[in-house]
């Protein structure tokens, strides 16, 4: 493979038609088409006696309303479960529309098309809905409870028992020198992408197929999922993900129910259907995450070192689990991050609430995993006198254990076997980032100036790249253009640039030769989808098999063109030639137009590949047996098992003790997703990573009230940051390539996020002295912690821990 | 999220729109800057029947800024009072507040004058109005009067005029001689909504000691307060008064409501640290302007 | 006028171009944008005036296209992002420089805020004297209305600098 793309800033192809409005979002096709809009439940558990649509009727422009009853055959049926798990005792979906009992606010209810969205919201607004309200369970703490249910058969709210361990835990912590145990709270907040969902479908009626357009990470699923519901045959529906503004993993559930009721629609209708989720449903109906209460054992010695971990987590899962529990299972896996932790065992309860459901959002489970691990760390620093940084590096994995078997199960049914790192280095290089040491001098500055300064850290370990598999073709046309196509989708990622890199690297063609599509299942029909940090590792390393492939192709009928042994034979800038023999050579796009036997002299290509082509051998028929026309080839990649990416974040807080408000001096980041293919785009999801942890531990919160109502479900009051809420992050960069793919890549999409709420609650903790136990935090909820009876704490400064340890 | 059906209509004088609002009756609702009345249609909160669009009445868009104080006209964008130098040597609040109000997009097409016969407590412009002492001009079918904001701000989003009528401008009181201002918010995020936010105006006698020291809140109250808190600093030089003391009268005299983002025990800290700070920086300035 | 309509006829230029269309009184700017001109570079992320992501410019202004209706822009001038571009000498389409500092720092990932900070910044950038050196302060104000869920802002922040070094350098020449 030559190198000239592969590690470098390459500018995105994606950009140029998207700085120029020429971008195509879900809303933006097919402007003919008629528009859904949905009655949505207005209360959190609440059994529907009557839908009365009388007053809709007379709307002008009404075209369709639909309700539970109007659906037959699959469509009548529960949601699927899309990963079962043993462990999921009592798994439960809703219906595309609620059957009879709604278990959320936005759950919808009756679909309604008309001419516009103006007109079907006045029809949705006119529909008389009447309802039984029934109690409401919201929160683990009342799900646990559970004197209400969620769910009248299950009848402790419990959906999962997760259960892995290591060891005897209980024996182990017997054993420890010292032991201490608490419990912890972690809130919702959620993916939040700047365009909310949105389906486009249109049926052809003499074809009898459908094309569907979704704002989803799961394209070739989305596929699947229509044609079983719809029961129509696969190679009759296409599912196209086009240009999507933003998912961060609430897009990769499938299928949503609009994903089925539009299409079905569009089909019974014979007429373009579109329904473009407004922000307000995608608050009460899409996906949140991260709500968990976290109750943790630990034991240790003298020096700091942990000898058991114990953790509890009470997850709750919302309404429904039609994503099983990859979320929790996230938690209880990653939990322990870079530590060499000799037993330990995650026990997980998932819990049904009356709340929207609980999906992956970036990160995945692993934010909370990461704050129970880190806040343990500081407590065991507190507890020996012991500097926190120092605590943490003498518990960390070393370069020589690796592979680290776990003895556990990931999320992907494999072996939780970190692959590779360097995690003595990544603090090394943390703490020179922040100046960890130098802190002291900081502080006092700060409090000369009435300030409070604190400083916080947090290391994570991130399984990314799962499989079981993705694809790739690669095609060479006649015109020299390099035609990538992979079945995952993209989000904004830049994988038309960095699928494009690998090709033109592997093939030795120019950039721009090189066209991606992604996401599309015209082009490609199996693939996995986007989530997991796994589009570079699994789609890279197929993009890259599949270009090999081509080349091999390229070289034997270049070689049998040229009379050239094809290892001798090398391409560069598109050109295949004989290594150290100037003029021997042929253009990749004649070798391509020569891979087809048939080539009418449509174009230039095509005749100049004539007066290559020889006089043939009659004893062979025109395709070899075995071979096929065109140079082209199709491969797959199928990880043995995930990579272990790792990182480390360091955070300094200022709070101004007459608001409590808390800013963000620096922020500092290691990071190490072994090889890269591209700098510029890493650094962007690191950026973009750190946004989000810094959202979610300081301003972004779903707020449920008692009722199940979401108080806050507008932009105005879910608080995401703007850039002035956003600190600038000093990155530095470690490598450690994987072992398990011949690229070397791990995955890098949500690494930036994960270590945010747990590296900045300690910083807070360290600037006030009093123990954090929930996360986000606000200024009025500072204010309240400090004047509580919270348990006063203090942190030993590198220069005087020691002593004690 | 589309607003619900309406009738509209953009008159073009203020007999006309007068007219107008009088036919159309209860359900006609007055659209200026139409930048927090938007939000409300579309989320299908308000449902008015005619939207009686005022932007093409000519004359409203104006800033006059003369010694007694500025009259500033009903159409007159947050962005032109920002930007008017002429203003902020009147009355240096209105451009201090302004500042706070939203992002720039917002203060392009917001009024002041829009956003303060919504009467939103949190509004900076209700504050700046109440702490001035200032006035509105409104236009009814029986003529013009004008009503000082103790009498036109009843509660939140609520205010004294009803029927066919519409605010023509609002005056702002000048500065006072030998007097300073300053104004301060908090929110969770730059150009939300202020969590609590103050303005100040300190007065001083010949002396460069403390005569009057009066502050509003946004945020705290049902509609804007003003707090006189003289007695905390009365007769105290300038350089030295106690603004800390000041701080503490005003958060005994607030009784603010909490929410989500913030409790009322919060706010009441934040009524003390921004009254502390702002009057030391609004004494700052009566002392230069004294000296 | 005086009537009271639900559906009226506006004359806006749009990006340049003069353009009619007859639009209920009740459709947002960024509908009519979107729907009825066939520009849908202008994105609608919240619909409640907060994300900026519908941002275009009414008379150079940059104003959050979903808080204002179709029929109050009638007489005025519109500019979308597809309307940043200019002609250069030779008849072709030059992008603002600020579209170019975005390809350029990676100051976009999914694109979809894009459109709103183009605007919103091209036009402040347009506004200011381009020989002086922009100050982190007026790049703060120029991309502290938007919301971005992708990058971070870290790149769109560089961006407005290389676009305003850039309309520097060009003012010098």
């Amino acid at each position: 493979m030559t190198t000239k793309f592969f590690g470098e800033p390459v500018r995105r192809r994606e950009d140029a038609r998207l700085i120029i409005g020429q971008g195509r979002y879900l809303d933006d096709i097919g402007s003919g088409a008629y528009a859904a809009a949905f009655v949505r439940s207005p209360y959190a558990h609440a059994r529907v006696l009557d839908i009365d649509v009388s007053a809709a009727m007379d709307v002008e422009g009404l075209l369709a309303i639909y309700t539970y009853e109007d659906l037959t055959g699959p469509l009548a049926e529960p949601l699927p479960v899309l990963i079962p798990h043993p462990q999921l005792t009592a798994p439960r979906t809703g219906y595309p529309l609620v059957k009879d009992v709604a278990q959320h606010v936005g759950e919808p209810i009756v679909m309604v098309v008309a001419t516009d969205r103006y007109i079907a919201e006045d029809a949705a607004g006119l529909i008389e809905i009447s309802y039984e309200e029934l109690p409401v369970v919201v929160g683990v703490d009342a799900a646990e409870a559970a004197e209400h249910t969620v769910h009248d058969d299950v009848p402790d709210n419990i959906a999962a028992r997760h259960h892995q361990e290591t060891g005897d835990v209980e024996a182990a912590l017997a054993a420890s020198a010292h032991t201490f145990s608490f419990t912890q709270y972690f809130e919702r907040s959620a993916s939040m992408p700047m365009e909310g969902k949105g389906v486009h479908a249109r049926w052809d009626d003499a074809d009898s197929s459908l094309r569907v357009y979704s704002s989803t990470q799961a394209s070739t699923s989305v596929r699947a999922a229509i044609a079983a519901k719809l029961e129509l045959s696969m190679e009759k529906v296409e599912v196209i993900a086009p240009d999507v503004g933003g998912g961060f993993g609430v897009k990769i559930v499938h299928p949503w129910p609009e994903e089925l009721l539009v299409p079905m629609a569009a089909r019974r209708l014979g007429h373009e259907v579109k329904w473009t989720e407004d922000r307000r449903e995608h608050f009460i109906s899409s996906a949140h995450e991260r709500q968990q209460r976290q109750e943790i054992t630990v034991g240790y010695d003298d020096d700091g070192r942990i000898t058991a971990l114990d953790v509890l987590v009470w997850h709750d899962n919302g309404a429904y689990t039609p994503y099983g529990i990859i979320v929790p299972i996230n938690t209880a896996t990653q939990l322990c991050g870079p530590y060499d932790i000799p037993v330990y065992r995650a026990r997980v309860n998932s819990v049904y609430t009356n709340t929207v459901i609980v999906t992956p959002y970036r990160g995945a489970g692993r934010p909370q995993g990461t704050f129970a691990m880190e806040r343990t760390m500081d407590r065991i620093a507190q507890e020996r006198g012991i500097d926190r940084a120092l605590v943490r590096e003498r518990n960390l994995i070393q370069p020589d254990q690796f592979p680290y078997d776990w003895g556990l199960t990931f999320q992907d049914g494999r072996p939780l076997i970190y692959d590779s790192g360097d995690y003595p280095a990544m603090m090394a290089k943390l703490k020179v980032l922040v100046d960890w040491d130098g802190f002291a001098a900081r502080r006092a500055e700060a409090e000369a100036r009435g300030k409070l300064l604190g400083i916080g850290m947090a290391p994570y370990v991130e399984g990314t790249g799962p499989g079981p598999y993705e694809g790739a073709h690669v095609q060479v046309l006649g015109s020299g253009k390099v035609l990538v196509s992979t079945g995952l989708t993209s989000q904004g990622q830049g994988h038309e640039t960095v699928f494009a890199q690998l090709a033109a690297a592997e093939l030795g063609v120019p950039l721009e030769d090189v066209v991606v599509t992604t996401g599309d299942t015209r082009r490609f029909g199996y693939a996995v989808g986007t989530f997991a940090s796994r589009a570079a590792v699994v789609s890279g390393n197929a993009v890259a098999l599949a270009a090999r492939g081509v080349k091999e192709k390229a070289l034997r009928i270049a070689a049998e063109v040229l009379e050239a042994d094809p290892a001798d034979l090398e391409i560069d800038e598109g050109l295949v030639q004989v290594k150290g023999t100037p003029g021997a050579s042929i253009p990749l796009r004649t070798v391509a137009v020569l891979s087809n036997p048939l080539r009418y002299a449509f174009d230039e290509a095509a005749r100049q590949a004539t007066q290559f082509s020889g006089p043939g051998d009659d004893s062979k028929p025109p395709v070899a047996v075995g071979d096929a026309p065109g140079l082209e080839h199709t491969d797959y990649y199928s990880p043995l098992r995930s990579t272990f990416a790792s990182g480390a974040h360091a955070v300094v807080v200022e709070i101004d003790p007459a608001t409590w408000e808390i800013a963000i001096e620096q922020y500092a980041v290691v990071h190490d997703c072994g090889t890269i293919i591209n700098p510029m785009i890493v650094e962007g999801q690191v950026h973009g990573g750190v946004a989000q942890g810094v959202g979610g531990a300081l301003y972004e919160r779903m707020a449920y009230d008692r009722d199940g109502q979401l108080t806050n479900a507008s932009f105005m009051d879910f608080l995401m940051p703007y850039s002035s809420e956003v600190p600038d992050v000093d990155i530095d960069h470690q490598s450690t390539p994987s072992p398990l793919n011949e690229l070397g890549i791990k995955g890098a999409g949500e690494a930036g996020v994960i270590p945010g709420s747990a590296a900045i609650a300690s910083a807070i903790e360290d600037a006030v002295g009093r123990r954090i136990a929930a996360m986000p935090i606000s200024p009025t909820e500072l204010y309240d912690l400090v004047r509580s009876d919270a348990e006063r704490v203090t942190n030993s400064s590198p220069h005087d821990s020691g002593a004690m340890a | 999220m589309k607003p619900a059906p309406f009738g509209y209509v953009d008159p073009t004088s203020v007999d006309e729109v007068l007219d107008v609002l009088t036919s159309e009756g209860e359900g006609a609702k007055v659209l200026a800057g139409g930048q927090s009345l938007l939000p409300l249609l579309s989320m299908r909160l308000a449902a008015p029947t005619t939207l009686v669009d005022i932007n093409r009445v000519p004359g409203l868009d104006q800033i006059s800024a003369g010694r007694d104080g500025v009259r500033v006209g009903a159409l007159v964008r947050h962005a032109q009072l920002l930007a008017s130098s002429e203003a902020a040597d009147v009355q240096p609040l209105l451009g201090r507040a302004t500042a706070n109000v939203a992002h720039p997009a917002i203060r392009n097409r917001g009024t002041t004058v829009g956003s303060i016969a919504h009467a939103d407590p949190s509004g900076e412009m209700t504050a700046v109005l109440a702490l001035t002492d200032g006035s509105v001009t409104v236009a009814t079918p029986d003529g013009r009067e004008t009503i000082g904001w103790g009498d036109f701000f009843l509660g939140p989003l609520e205010t004294s005029v009803h029927g066919p009528a519409v605010v023509l401008d609002a005056f702002f009181p000048a500065l006072p001689e030998r007097s300073g201002t300053a104004f301060a918010e908090i929110a969770r995020r730059k150009g939300d909504y202020a969590v609590c936010g103050a303005g100040v105006v300190v007065t001083l006698d010949a002396d460069r000691r403390v005569s009057s020291a009066r502050a509003a809140y946004l945020s705290v109250g049902l509609v804007p307060e003003v707090h006189d808190l003289t007695d905390a600093v009365v007769g105290q030089p300038v350089d030295t008064a106690d603004w800390t003391a000041a701080g503490e009268l005003a958060r005994g005299l607030v009784d603010p409501d909490g929410d989500l983002h913030a409790s009322a025990d919060y706010r009441r800290l934040l009524v003390a640290t921004l009254t502390a700070r702002t009057l030391a920086d609004a004494g700052a300035e009566a002392a230069r302007r004294t000296a | 006028m005086t009537e009271v309509r639900t559906e009226r006829s506006i004359s806006v230029v749009v990006n340049g171009v003069p353009r009619e269309a007859t639009v209920p009184v009740r459709w947002l700017l960024s509908d009519a944008l979107r729907h009825e001109f066939g520009l849908t570079g202008t994105h609608v992320g919240c619909e409640h005036g907060v994300c900026g992501s519908c941002t275009v410019l009414v008379d150079g202004q940059p104003t959050r296209s979903c808080l204002v209706l179709a029929v109050q822009v009638d007489g005025r001038e519109v500019t979308t992002v597809e309307g940043l571009s200019r002609s250069d000498h030779q008849g072709g389409q030059v992008l603002h420089p600020i579209q170019e500092a975005f390809r350029e720092c990676h100051a976009l990932q999914c694109g979809f805020c894009t459109p709103g900070f183009l605007t919103t910044i091209a036009a402040g950038l347009d506004a200011r004297d381009p020989s002086v050196e922009i100050t982190e302060e007026e790049v703060d104000e120029l991309v502290g209305g938007n919301l971005c869920r992708c990058t971070g802002y870290a790149n769109i922040k560089k961006a407005c600098r290389h676009a305003a070094a850039t309309m520097r350098d060009e003012a010098a020449r």
